[in-house]
């Protein structure tokens, strides 16, 4: 867990306290809770259809689960609208690109920093004093995360023109200019190549190390999620069947029998 | 070529008009509006200052329905707000124009901004539908507008029409050229500076991907608010300025064949930009105009084309938004694009 080494457990950062959903007869979360501990790489990984989207829809305010709770620094944000969860300071991906198409990269990761701006329709229109210095002030954090990500080349390209695995890159990109304080990505590298999983593996660890922030990581590729994150959590018909360090649960037999052990077999 | 323009800060790389050959074409069509009335005549002035004032509701009509992606056929609606508050304030209280126009805008921008609560609910067609009942409703009000004490028109006496006191007399066309064309402008700086601040990138991320924009924390009902407010302040400027430059106005010039006919101009010009949307409303003015010029030079061999021109009108209407959604869905603003493109690596045509 968190507290490897028998180290005191630091206060989670986000708490999952018995959330479940359903839909109609469908019930996709049943009584999940765990921790999400400051500056960790959390994984959930879990096969299709275990609720995994589900969960970060919760916390992202796009579903509405009937029961539990999920504080995140110490407030439960359940019923809050996404935007004032975004406005907490909680960004996401998506698992279907989700970016805005007709725009140029810049653009989509301006509006990254949206709730950090203030300039309304009346000043944006007379561009002058505020407005104009905002803009630019804003444009210079959204080329730091331009250049972190190394998109210099594409940063004025429109969106709906780029390759998959570059649209996959802008849109953590535009999570990423809301300079948040979790982050939460689904499924960040499928449909990748290897290179790119690499590179976008090695994105995310950069992050993590360099800006601390905590990211919640949904992952098909074992792999992966073995070397990069501290903690695991493994759903299954939206239970929760295991939660641990990469070591503990690649060892859990209920993982193995669910889920390792049919991949092995395949 | 844009290849070759470097960009040393981030303020000039985020200007309105970064390459020099834009820049060059502002110039030319600045010179062209500054030259244009001391040649023309009334039948052309009048011509180019009702493009100017379709111009204007096209730009802000575009606001919502090109930018902001939220279908409304209620433009006409807010049109006649615009129009009928500036008319009963110049005809009842004798307001002058630079008083009735801004003021017409703002309370045309409120009513917009109620019309657009169904949005918080409504998409697309049933969007639509709802913006055809604020249409509706608003043409029923004036239509039974003894309340507000209006009769079958509303004539606004020309006293009303000067600003800060100084009075438009002689050519009215002549002198409220100045005035549309300095609105238009002011218009399409507004909207243009817009497009490249916070605000309007909210309205265009709520088109592309509305789950995506409440995610990165835009407000989805407060930006939709918004933009129904903005897009009705330019109808309410435009319908404003239709009242004080035609003197008299009446409801029947703003029913829902209005509203369609700012769509057409926006989907033909190109949806989604300011200069599709001048297009559109040059192309849509001009080309009836066209239509009966021609008409009256062929009278003389063709005795009845008279009687068919209201039909030949229509007719080139329908036909022209079909060939448009058939040949070049995204307006006359991408064509000009295509000849800019064709021209930027002329005569190297690879
Ligand atoms: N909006 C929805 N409406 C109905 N059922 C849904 C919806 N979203 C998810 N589900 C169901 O919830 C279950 C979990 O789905 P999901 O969270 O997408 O799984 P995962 O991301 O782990 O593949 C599935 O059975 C899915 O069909
Ligand atoms: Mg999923």
């Amino acid at each position: 867990m968190a507290g490897r080494n028998g180290a005191t457990l630091p206060e989670p950062q986000m708490v999952i306290d018995g959330v479940s959903l359903s839909f109609g007869g469908v019930r996709a979360l049943s009584e999940i809770s765990f921790n999400v501990y400051p500056g960790t790489i959390q994984a959930i990984i879990g096969p299709n259809g275990a609720g995994k989207t589900s969960l970060l829809n919760c916390i992202s305010g796009l579903y509405r689960p009937q029961e539990g709770q999920i504080r995140f620094e110490g407030r439960n944000i359940i019923g809050l609208a996404p935007h004032q969860i975004a406005r907490l300071g909680i960004a996401r991906s998506f698992q279907n690109i989700e970016l805005f198409r007709h725009m140029t990269v810049v653009d989509n990761l301006m509006l990254g920093r949206h709730v950090h701006m203030h300039s309304g329709v009346l000043s944006g229109g007379l561009y002058w004093g505020r407005a104009q210095r905002e803009e630019i002030a804003h444009r210079e954090l959204v080329e730091q995360v331009i250049d972190l990500l190394e998109i210099q080349a594409i940063r004025k390209k429109t969106v709906g023109a780029l390759s998959y695995g570059l649209q996959k890159r802008v849109e953590l990109g535009r999570a990423l200019a809301m300079s948040p304080r979790l982050l939460l990505l689904d499924e960040p590298m499928a449909g990748m190549n290897s290179e790119e999983k690499e590179d976008m593996a090695r994105f995310i660890l950069d992050i993590s190390e360099e800006q601390r922030t905590t990211i919640v990581l949904i992952e098909h590729d074992m792999g992966v999620v073995m070397d990069i994150s501290d903690n695991v959590a493994v759903l299954e018909f939206g239970l929760l069947i295991a939660y641990g360090t990469p070591d503990e649960v690649k060892a859990n037999p209920r993982v193995i029998d669910a889920y390792l052990g049919r991949e092995h077999a395949a | 070529m844009q290849s070759g323009t470097f960009h040393t800060n981030y303020a000039s790389d985020m200007a309105l008009r970064p390459y020099w050959p834009q820049r060059i074409r502002i110039v030319l069509v600045i010179v062209l509006v500054l030259a244009f009335p001391w040649f023309a005549d009334r039948y052309w002035l009048n011509l180019a200052n009702t493009i100017g004032i379709a111009a204007i509701a096209a730009i802000g009509l575009n606001i919502l329905v090109g930018y902001t992606g939220q279908i409304s056929i209620g433009h006409g609606g807010f049109l006649a707000v615009g129009a009928f508050s500036a008319g009963l304030l110049a005809a009842r209280l004798n307001m002058p124009m630079w008083i009735t126009v801004p003021v017409a805008s703002l309370f045309t921008a409120g009513v917009g901004a109620i019309f657009g609560l169904p949005s918080a609910r409504l998409k697309g067609l049933y969007l639509a539908i709802a913006t055809l009942a604020a249409q509706e409703i608003i043409i029923w009000v004036l239509n039974h507008g003894k309340l507000l004490g209006i009769g079958e028109s509303l004539a606004l006496s020309r006293e009303t029409t000067n600003i800060f006191g100084i009075p438009m007399i002689g050519n009215t066309d002549f002198s409220f050229y100045w005035v549309i064309m300095g609105s238009l402008v002011l218009t399409v700086i507004f909207v243009s500076n817009l497009f490249r601040t916070r605000a309007g990138r909210a309205f265009v991320a709520i088109r592309d991907q509305d789950i995506a924009a409440q995610v990165i924390g835009v407000d989805l009902f407060t930006y939709k608010l918004l933009a129904f407010a903005t897009s009705s302040f330019f109808a309410g400027l435009a319908g404003a300025l239709t009242a004080h430059y035609r003197g008299i106005i009446s409801w029947e010039r703003f029913t829902i064949d209005t509203s369609i006919l700012y769509l057409a101009m926006i989907i033909i010009g190109g949806l989604g930009s300011v200069s599709g949307a001048i297009y559109g409303a040059i192309f849509m003015t001009l080309l009836p105009a066209i239509l009966s010029n021609l008409a009256r030079a062929l009278s003389g061999t063709v005795p009845q084309i008279n009687s068919y021109l209201p039909f030949m009108q229509q007719g080139a209407f329908g036909l022209a938004i079909i060939l448009f959604l058939i040949f070049e869905p995204e307006g006359i603003v991408k064509m000009w694009r295509n000849v800019k493109d064709y021209f930027r690596l002329w005569p190297f045509s690879y």
